[in-house]
């Protein structure tokens, strides 16, 4: 066993194994030639593994609650209430939804080069995250209006996280659609900071359908 | 955008700037390993007042309120000592300190990918040990539910018992702020280790340790969110009248309590999933640095480095299919029990796989035995004394009869807790000289080593036979029970060791503060070691290689190489520049 690795070896003094220097495309380019660590600068696709990577720790939070939702609703004298969820809460889906098409949109016009149409669109999604906001807490007042608060039940009292939890997600992701409107970006360029948001506004946009669904069809 | 980057990187000249805030890895890396230094000292405190109470229970104690300690207080010495030696040591040094500090050098990268989400990632998890901390001095002191938490007792407030009102509280918001911190580090360093490496690094030229940290950081982003979810249910149903925890028709202290239908189990499954793979993040750090050391002082390549590093990833899977053997006296269908069981001793693969190539590794090398080998070497005895008690807890049947026990107590003290101690030792002999410029005293960190091996084992082997014998863990006063009380002496004599044992870590302390100052000046590769960081000054400057970054031509543990001149080829070496024997 031994002499076998030792011949191994032996050959890699030789040959170097292959790899290595700047003709090895492993250890991530910067785009600029020399690497990003030739350069001290961290690449640009570092910050879409980052939010990727981020989301799916988020993806977790919320897989947890949902498997609370499931398992609590599922227990015997659980004293579930099923919930009718606010009729306005249709709108909002589709409010959001349409908002991940608005910033598609937009996305499409920066990297065209428009930079008035990519401003429109971006404005545009941010405004319909604001009205979705706006309209899970019409929804949250409607339910308050008929007597249905936080502790009222356990169906009530996982809408009212599930909603909080997902509202807050937005409100960081309203933030962001700012950011990148108003202030210049530093150490990500542009297209980088728009690419992050939108991968998280679209990622948040799905879990909202996702939790709509299950709060309707699994309630 | 390379100028500007480089400007981004200009070194801070402020104190608050260079110390305190600031986003170098390295100072990072630093401050989460003097967190962790503090916390340990917290945590032994907190072990030792144990040890003394379960033996002379009736003791007068000057510092606590009526001179003699309550069944409640003791409770309290039992959940601080878990949530701060679990999460704020055992978390807290591998990954946030050592991981930190040298998974950016190993990886030949300046810095971390999000070096101001770094800054926030500690600071966060100083909150986080601040409100811990805080438990302690807060009406009613701190909690008695366990580092588990389990629900209904830390769910409902104060009528469960005095650390059970505000003392819960800030246990939870602490651990939910941790939860935060190890997310975002997480983020960071998976991020990093993705995108960030030197031209040439290739996953399987990586150092061990990087591959322990890697999987380390994709258990914290998938466990953390859970528990974080967890948190943040308990703390509604204590403070919003919810019920997601707490079952219908609870009666505590003949009181009824207000809330229906929760189940406290719920609780457990959301904890234990989270809390399984919260052991590997514990250990999977040290399993890396074990290996680095064992390979770099036995002067042999790591034997079998692909099975290695497959089998890091193999323990990370499996521990999220487990969790469940941490519950199987909670009533659990006997066929979830016994596919729990089947995934639990299914570790035991890989775990052997890790044991006999640290094995290989060592055959036929030729050993130095530095301190950093012998803590390394303390690592693989106590993992695999440790891990076969795992086996005979994997069977439901047997885990009947031990559960909460000190069996069970002895079992993970062993695998988890000191052997990611011994880890952690090792690395800091190992690294001081790399972060600090200066060699530690090597006959003081032998004589540590000794005192702490023989110690360990001194406390914990004992340990399993006062479980076998029944004896419950979590008890405060055990000799007022008849068949425990023949168990004394036994706990007497692991008193005693862990007296010992808590002193011999002031040689650690002393060692490592006098040779901060007066240590041997190190050279850049004290250890004639492979990886990157040993190529670069120590300590490092700040951008870690003086704007000199390396390419790699070659695995990390290229020692002992027949036709060269010297028994180590570091990994930045291209072949024409390897020094051939004649």
């Amino acid at each position: 066993m031994a002499g076998t690795t030792v011949t191994e070896v032996v050959e890699l003094i030789g040959t170097g194994n292959g790899g290595g220097g700047a003709s090895s495309g492993n250890g991530g380019g910067g785009g600029e030639g020399s690497g990003p660590s030739a350069s001290g600068a961290v690449p640009q696709r570092t910050y879409v593994t980052g939010m990727i990577v981020g989301l799916g720790g988020v993806l977790m939070f919320f897989m947890a609650l949902v498997s609370a939702y499931i398992v609590r609703k599922g227990m015997p004298n659980s004293t579930w209430v099923p919930l009718d969820v606010p009729r306005i809460l249709w709108l909002n889906t589709v409010i959001l939804v349409v908002s991940s098409f608005t910033l598609a949109r937009s996305r499409n016009l920066f990297r065209a080069g428009n930079e008035e149409g990519f401003r429109y669109w971006w404005g545009c999604t941010t405004a319909l995250g604001v009205f979705f906001l706006v309209g899970q807490v019409l929804a949250w007042r409607q339910l308050v209006a008929s007597g249905i608060y936080l502790q009222s039940n356990p169906s009530s009292s996982f809408f009212y996280v599930f909603t909080a939890a997902h509202g807050l997600h937005l409100v960081g992701g309203l933030l962001a659609l700012l950011s990148v409107a108003f202030r210049p970006t530093h150490r990500l360029t542009r297209g980088t900071a728009t690419e992050v948001v939108s991968i998280y506004w679209h990622f948040m946009d799905g879990l909202w359908v996702f939790l709509f669904l299950l709060l309707l069809l699994g309630r | 955008m390379s100028s500007h980057a480089q400007s981004a990187h200009a070194a801070p000249t402020g104190f608050v700037s260079k110390y305190i805030f600031s986003t170098d890895h390295k100072v990072i890396g630093i401050q989460y390993f003097l967190l962790a230094l503090t916390a340990v000292v917290v945590g032994i405190v907190l072990s030792l007042l144990m040890r003394f109470h379960l033996v002379w229970p009736n003791a007068h104690l000057p510092f606590v309120n009526g001179g003699q300690m309550t069944q409640e207080q003791y409770l309290a010495l039992v959940t601080m000592h878990g949530t701060i030696m679990v999460f704020f040591v055992l978390t807290t040094a591998p990954q946030g300190g050592f991981g930190n500090y040298f998974l950016p050098i190993q990886i030949g990268a300046p810095d971390m990918a999000f070096p101001r989400l770094n800054m926030l990632s500690f600071w966060v998890t100083f909150l986080a040990f601040v409100a811990i901390i805080a438990a302690f001095v807060v009406p009613g002191g701190a909690p008695i539910s366990g580092w588990t938490g389990y629900t209904p007792l830390s769910g409902v407030g104060e009528v469960t018992g005095p650390g059970e009102g505000w003392g819960q509280t800030m246990w939870i918001v602490s651990i939910s702020l941790f939860c935060l911190a190890s997310l975002l580090g997480a983020l960071n360093f998976i991020a990093t280790l993705i995108d960030m490496r030197a031209p040439g690094m290739t996953l399987m030229r990586m150092p061990l340790t990087c591959w322990g940290w890697f999987v380390t950081a994709i258990l914290g982003l998938l466990a953390f969110g859970v528990l974080l979810a967890g948190g943040i249910l308990l703390l509604l149903d204590r403070s919003a009248g919810t019920s997601f925890f707490l079952p219908y028709g609870l009666v505590i202290n003949d009181q009824l309590q207000n809330h229906s239908g929760g189940s406290p189990l719920l609780w457990q499954h959301l904890f234990w999933f989270f809390g399984h793979p919260e052991v590997y993040i514990a250990i999977l750090p040290g399993m890396g640095v074990a290996s680095h050391v064992l390979s770099t002082f036995a002067r042999k390549p790591v034997y079998g480095y692909r099975a290695m590093a497959m089998a890091i990833c193999g323990i990370g899977f499996l521990g999220f299919m487990v969790w469940g053997h941490h519950m199987f006296v909670s009533g659990m269908s006997p066929y979830s029990g016994f596919a729990f069981s089947v995934l639990t001793m299914s570790i035991g693969v890989p775990s052997a796989i890790k044991t006999f190539n640290w094995l290989g590794t060592l055959w036929g090398g030729k050993i130095q035995f530095k301190t950093p080998m012998l803590f390394a070497l303390g690592f693989v005895s106590l993992f695999v004394s440790g891990g076969l008690s795992g086996l005979f807890l994997a069977q439901p049947a047997v885990d009947n009869l031990l559960h909460a026990t000190y069996y069970v107590v002895a079992h993970f003290h062993l695998v988890m807790g000191v052997a990611a101690i011994f880890g952690i030792f090792a690395a800091t002999y190992f690294w001081f000289p790399k972060m600090f410029g200066r060699m530690m005293s090597e006959p003081l960190g032998k004589f540590h080593f000794w005192l702490t091996f023989v110690g360990t084992y001194c406390i914990f082997m004992p340990m399993h036979f006062v479980g076998i014998a029944g004896g419950i863990r979590r008890y405060a006063d055990a000799s007022a029970v008849a068949y425990l009380a023949k168990l004394q002496p036994l706990h007497l004599f692991m008193t005693i060791a862990a007296f010992v044992t808590a002193a011999a870590q002031l040689i650690f302390i002393f060692n490592f503060f006098w040779s901060l100052k007066f240590g041997a000046k190190a050279s850049k590769n004290p250890w004639n070691a492979t990886t990157l960081e040993w190529t670069t000054d120590s300590p490092p400057p700040l951008d870690n290689f003086g704007g000199d970054f390396p390419s790699v031509y070659r695995g990390p543990y290229e020692f002992s190489v027949p036709g060269a001149k010297e028994d180590f080829i570091p990994q930045h070496l291209a072949p024409a520049q390897v020094a051939r024997s004649k």
